[in-house]
């Protein structure tokens, strides 16, 4: 693909990037509280986020630049098996709607930040807390640092290369949420999901026609596919069970993650939330239409070095310069908008289960708020300096190990909700042996988050993350049931 | 009376997990509609089933918080 720069595509680009960069600085004085230094104002908006907000924000931060430069990517590559994505992203929101509002009510009623937040006054363990705190952040990092391959997809292929541009937009993200906290990427938010809807509809209404129809579409993928001897257009029967189980495990893990948690907290009532359950399929609709942007790499006969550019590519080519430049930009503010409020999320728990459990406990509100600022700053120069030093494939494995690893935290974080049979160091155990285990067989598996099983008959493979769910949940109960109760279970 | 109807709406919410986790009821090509294969078609449609599943759901449940 050529990578020569086109002054059109990129003019229109630098203009929604501007504009954007504006939108962030302005909305440290949109919805303005009474004072932004304090952790409810600058992490969560004031907890004041209606509908429509909640609507842009959850959408902009839970359908992520990456999404769009991945999920297509692996459509290209391996077919059918890459759109476990749309399952996913449908089996999550009844999820969402009985789980989700009763996690709000109780973080509004006792002033909860973070998941770290819930824990602790549930169970009343540090250790615990630690664990549920410091697992959220580790799997949120690569997971930033994951929005800036997703940008720098679209750079390259608006003829900017190196680590300088990629990191002056970091740059300038990082100070307009160190300024505005959860507002600017809500604000943001707006501009950025109206966009991406255009381009969306625009792409899979018009690059059909372009080439063919989609019937044709899909017969030119099955057609690459039988001439490279990898990939179909349907499953395979030894990839049901690992289809099924990624779908289900990751839309659990989904809104265990602190950039999703923060804006379900954000929000200004469990109603909002359940009425988004509803409204935010509409997100899942458009990622569905865009994952067949892989099938329509393989009808536009497009040469490409890595996957990762289909999407890129097939706007260079089919689009006019300008268009192009609005699907880049809108792919790039895309980026921004998750990596900010996954900085903010990240902050939110260094802040409230590290800094005030262990290094000050006295510290005031306005003092946690300078800490979470300065701490945002910390974790987008970290994901910066990740994707600059480090191989792509590190922060992609990382990633995914960050998948099976907040999964983990489902036990402690949900099933106190409905029931206080368990206790901190049952929950703790169950944790510990998730992550270890999980890791070790994901390592076992050379970093590949499927693991293989023989139930005599043929051997299939299934998810990792979920297994390693099973065997936390039979470990909490195990030693919950073995291990007496010290003291009464706290209320 | 009216309760175990408005539980009964919630049941509603597990049917998207029984029509999607269970691929090789949908792992066919035909019948094709606009061109998709059933299986890409039969999983996008679920997106308006799951929403309208929910909207029911919703309409059923007391928000009192």
């Amino acid at each position: 693909m050529t990578t020569d720069i086109d002054g059109t595509a990129l003019a229109v680009f630098l203009f929604f990037f501007a504009l954007v960069t504006v939108l962030g600085f302005v909305a440290s004085r949109w919805r303005k509280p009474e004072t932004l230094a304090h952790i409810d104002e600058w992490g969560l908006g004031g907890r004041s986020f209606g509908t429509w907000i909640t609507w842009f924000l959850v959408g902009g931060d839970f359908y992520t630049a990456y999404t769009v430069i991945a999920v297509p990517a692996l459509v290209y590559t391996v077919g059918a098996y890459g759109f476990f994505a749309l399952p996913y992203t449908i089996v999550v929101y009844p999820f969402v709607f009985m789980v989700m509002p009763i996690l709000w009510k109780r973080a509004r009623d006792f002033g909860y930040v973070t998941a770290g937040d819930v824990v602790h006054g549930q169970y009343g363990s540090r250790g615990l807390e630690l664990a549920v705190a410091a697992t959220g952040v580790i799997a949120t990092m690569p997971y930033i640092a994951l929005q800036l391959v997703g940008m720098t997809a679209v750079l390259k292929a608006l003829g900017l290369h190196g680590e300088l541009p990629l990191a002056i937009a970091f740059i300038v993200l990082a100070l307009y949420t160190y300024s505005a906290g959860l507002r600017a990427p809500a604000l943001i938010a707006f501009v950025k999901d109206i966009m991406i809807y255009i381009v969306v509809i625009a792409a899979v209404a018009l690059i059909p026609s372009k080439l063919g129809g989609y019937a044709n579409v899909f017969a030119s993928a099955d057609a690459a596919f039988q001439a490279k001897g990898k990939g179909d257009l349907l499953l395979a029967g030894n990839q049901y069970v690992a289809y099924a189980t990624l779908a289900f495990g990751s839309a659990l893990a989904a809104f265990m993650y602190p950039h999703t948690l923060t804006g379900i907290f954000a929000s200004n009532s469990g109603k909002t939330i359940r009425k988004n359950a509803v409204l935010l399929p509409a997100y899942t609709l458009l990622l569905g239409l865009l994952a067949l942007l892989g099938y329509m790499g393989h009808a536009a006969g497009l040469k490409l070095d890595s996957a990762n550019d289909v999407v890129p590519a097939l706007f260079r080519t089919l689009f006019s310069g300008w268009f192009s430049g609005f699907a880049f930009a809108a792919i790039a503010i895309g980026a921004l908008v998750p990596a900010a409020v996954m900085s903010i999320g990240a902050a939110n728990l260094f802040t409230r289960n590290f800094w005030k459990a262990y290094v000050d406990p006295n510290v005031s509100d306005a003092g946690e708020a300078k800490v979470a600022k300065l701490t945002s700053l910390v974790v987008k120069v970290g994901a910066l300096l990740v994707i600059i030093f480090l191989p792509t494939q590190f922060a992609l494995d990382l990633q995914l190990l960050g998948g099976i690893w907040i999964l983990q935290t489902l036990p402690a974080l949900v099933f106190g909700l409905y029931t206080n049979w368990f206790r901190a160091p049952s929950l703790l155990a169950g944790w510990f042996v998730g992550f270890i285990g999980g890791t070790f067989l994901v390592w076992d598996a050379g970093w590949k988050p499927l693991h293989l099983i023989s139930l005599g008959g043929e051997p299939f493979s299934i998810y990792t993350g979920l297994l390693a769910l099973a065997a936390n949940i039979a470990v909490a109960v195990a030693v919950n049931a073995v291990v007496p109760a010290r003291t009464p279970a706290r209320a | 009376m009216e309760k175990s109807r408005k539980k009964a709406a919630l049941w509603l919410l597990v049917i998207p997990y029984i029509g999607l986790l269970w691929p090789p009821l949908y792992n066919v090509r035909e019948p094709a509609l606009f061109g998709f294969p059933f299986f890409y078609w039969y999983q996008l449609l679920w997106v308006p089933i799951t929403a309208t599943l929910t909207f029911i759901a919703y309409r059923s449940t007391r928000h009192d918080d």
